[in-house]
């Protein structure tokens, strides 16, 4: 108790004495106490990141180089004997060139109609501000829900054989889901109908970061409509545009959901619209060859990373600054 | 030119075009649901003549539907609310602490941003099912919090950054530990930024299919989107049926988004800006 109290003293006289002393332990105290909070607050996440997606990523190069099934430790070797196998198939040739194709098409038919949208909407007219909740409706159902209702509107007895019918179009009735040459067409026309919201909102926002006073000044240097939306707006809208085709073509390159719901597992491939990723979940999974699946898994993160790298290389470059690698 | 009568007439036609075409299938949706099979078949686009409301009260009055509304709830809330508290508090940590590893740390969440859960799936199943988590809810949950989080904290980092300097220097003057800051300061001047990443969250958790598709396997922990498509494929003679049951899986995140909608617009500009 006095020996306590006497420590206590002592511990005050010091710091009213030599006000340095203390100080500088109080700055230590801080720098460990900060470290500590910073481990704590920062910690559940970056366990949570390393353990549930940078793990797996790992592990998946890993199991790539075994021929496994799932069970067990996986103990049969193989070396690059998967990524071969991979290289060769024809059938994963079609699904890279599939998707290659759907990332092009994405960005040359979404991109301008997302485009025109916006500069639509960006002018002053009744019913705008509901125009623009209902454009971004398809974009928040679910892929499952697009897949199923667009797979019932064409199959060949669906509504919209069923309106061309009843307007006399009779001709123009197609299988739409089942012909390889409409297939990969009625896949895109889908993708536009569930992703041109997103493309649209996105420039909307980018559109209202552009001041007004530039399209004031164009107008009255006798500039029309149309000049200062080419002149003024796109220009300014780049870094807006270039984001969203970064985004659209890692989605593209990705894409599963929608295609496998509406062409299963079987007839993707003969309906000409089988991605990276479907054949990844079919040969893998369904097929229970967990090694190659893993393998299909490495080969399409390393082109989704290559052209992502390269993208931002040489496209993003001026804009994003640092902006995806920097916490500014 | 922008506002001659000619001009606005062809404005005021795409637009209504485009509303056609961006609802015309939810609308065939739900109207198709009060048709009957041989209603539909007769003519697959027409209207519903009479009403038929049976598909849609089996589907209310079916166990199925509500236990996969609960899954998915459960599922979608739990996601939501792991992403948010475990991304704000990193998402502290790099907006106002200095340290060295800083910027590695932003650059690990932000790479995650470019690769959705569709490259790492296969090996995930695995993980989780080496975790004895195959089946379960928080099988999906866990996963979907850590994939969640890297478009949580890009979108929360310059929002806390924002927060004055000042503030915190009061709060310090206060005897307010970082901590207590972080607490009663900077949880309450986020709240809006937390709306817009717990609505993402939410809504990518509600809709998502792949990640569910590998780890629940059991009906009974299917979530609405594995339903719907069992739905479909057991029911596929039963055409209005599967619109009952898919256009009443829709209504929970229309309703969600129409609550939100401003919120969700908002912060997707915040992002485009930062």
């Amino acid at each position: 108790m006095t020996g306590s109290s006497v420590a206590a003293d002592q511990v005050r006289a010091g710091g009213g004495v030599q006000p340095p002393a203390p100080a500088r332990r109080r700055r230590r105290g801080i720098g460990w106490a900060q470290r500590l909070e910073i481990a704590a607050l920062s910690g559940p996440a970056i366990l949570m990141f390393l353990g549930f997606v940078i793990f797996p990523v790992l592990m998946a190069g890993y199991y790539g180089f075994y021929k496994w099934k799932g069970f067990g430790r996986p103990t049969n070797f193989v070396g690059l004997d998967n990524y071969r196998t991979i290289l060769q198939d024809t059938s994963f040739h079609e699904a890279l060139l599939h998707n290659g194709l759907i990332v092009v098409l994405s960005l040359v038919l979404q991109g301008p109609i997302a485009l025109a949208l916006a500069l639509l909407l960006n002018r002053r007219m009744r019913g705008r501000s509901i125009i623009r909740v209902l454009i971004f409706v398809p974009y928040v159902i679910a892929e499952v829900i697009v897949g199923t209702s667009w797979s019932l509107l064409l199959q060949t007895n669906g509504a919209v054989n069923g309106v061309l019918r009843s307007i006399g179009l009779d001709g123009l009735t197609q299988d739409w889901l089942a012909n390889p040459k409409l297939a990969i067409w009625s896949l895109m026309l889908i993708l536009t109908w569930k992703y041109i919201g997103f493309a649209v909102i996105l420039f909307l926002a980018g559109m209202q970061n552009i001041p007004e006073e530039l399209s004031e000044a164009a107008a009255v240097d006798g500039a029309s409509y149309w000049q200062t939306q080419r002149r003024i707006t796109l220009p300014l809208l780049g870094p807006t545009i270039r984001i969203w085709a970064f985004l659209s073509i890692i989605g593209a390159l990705q894409l599963f959901d929608l295609v496998y719901i509406i062409w299963g597992q079987y007839v993707a491939s003969t309906a000409g619209t089988s991605t990276m990723a479907t054949y990844m979940v079919t040969e893998g999974r369904n097929a229970g060859n967990y090694g190659y699946g893993n393998a299909v898994a490495v080969v399409l993160f390393a082109i989704s990373m290559i052209i992502a790298l390269l993208y931002q290389r040489f496209v993003l470059r001026r804009d994003t600054q640092g902006a995806l690698t920097e916490g500014r | 030119m922008p506002g001659s009568k000619r001009d606005s007439v062809i404005v005021y036609a795409a637009a209504l075009t485009l509303i056609g075409f961006m609802l015309g299938p939810v609308l065939y949706i739900i109207t198709g649901g009060f048709r009957t099979n041989s209603q539909i078949t007769i003519d697959p686009a027409g209207l519903p003549d009479p009403w038929e409301f049976g598909n849609y009260t089996d589907v209310l009055t079916g166990d199925v539907f509500w236990r996969q509304v609960g899954n998915s709830a459960i599922v979608a809330i739990a996601t939501t609310v792991g992403v948010v508290v475990l991304g704000v508090m990193a998402s502290y940590v790099l907006a106002r602490y200095r340290f060295r590893g800083r910027a590695a740390m932003y650059a690990l969440f932000a790479a995650g941003l470019m690769f959705p859960a569709t490259v790492a799936i296969t090996p995930l199943y695995i993980l989780v099912k080496n975790l004895g988590l195959v089946n379960t809810l928080p099988g999906v949950i866990l996963p979907q919090i850590a994939f969640g989080l890297p478009t949580t904290i890009i979108i929360l980092v310059p929002f806390l950054q924002a927060i004055p300097k000042e503030i915190e220097e009061a709060a310090a003057i206060d005897r307010c530990s970082r901590l207590g800051f972080f607490w009663r300061m900077v949880l309450p001047l986020s709240v809006p930024g937390l709306i817009t990443t717990g609505i993402l969250a939410f809504i990518g958790s509600w809709n998502s299919y792949l990640l569910p598709l590998f780890i629940l396997n059991d009906q009974d922990t299917f979530t609405l989107p594995l339903g719907v498509q069992a739905f479909a494929s057991q029911y596929s003679v039963d055409t209005a049926k599967v619109l009952a049951f898919t256009s009443l899986s829709m209504i929970p995140a229309l309703i969600f988004f129409s609550l939100f909608e401003r919120r969700i617009v908002g912060g997707l500009t915040g992002a485009v800006k930062g």
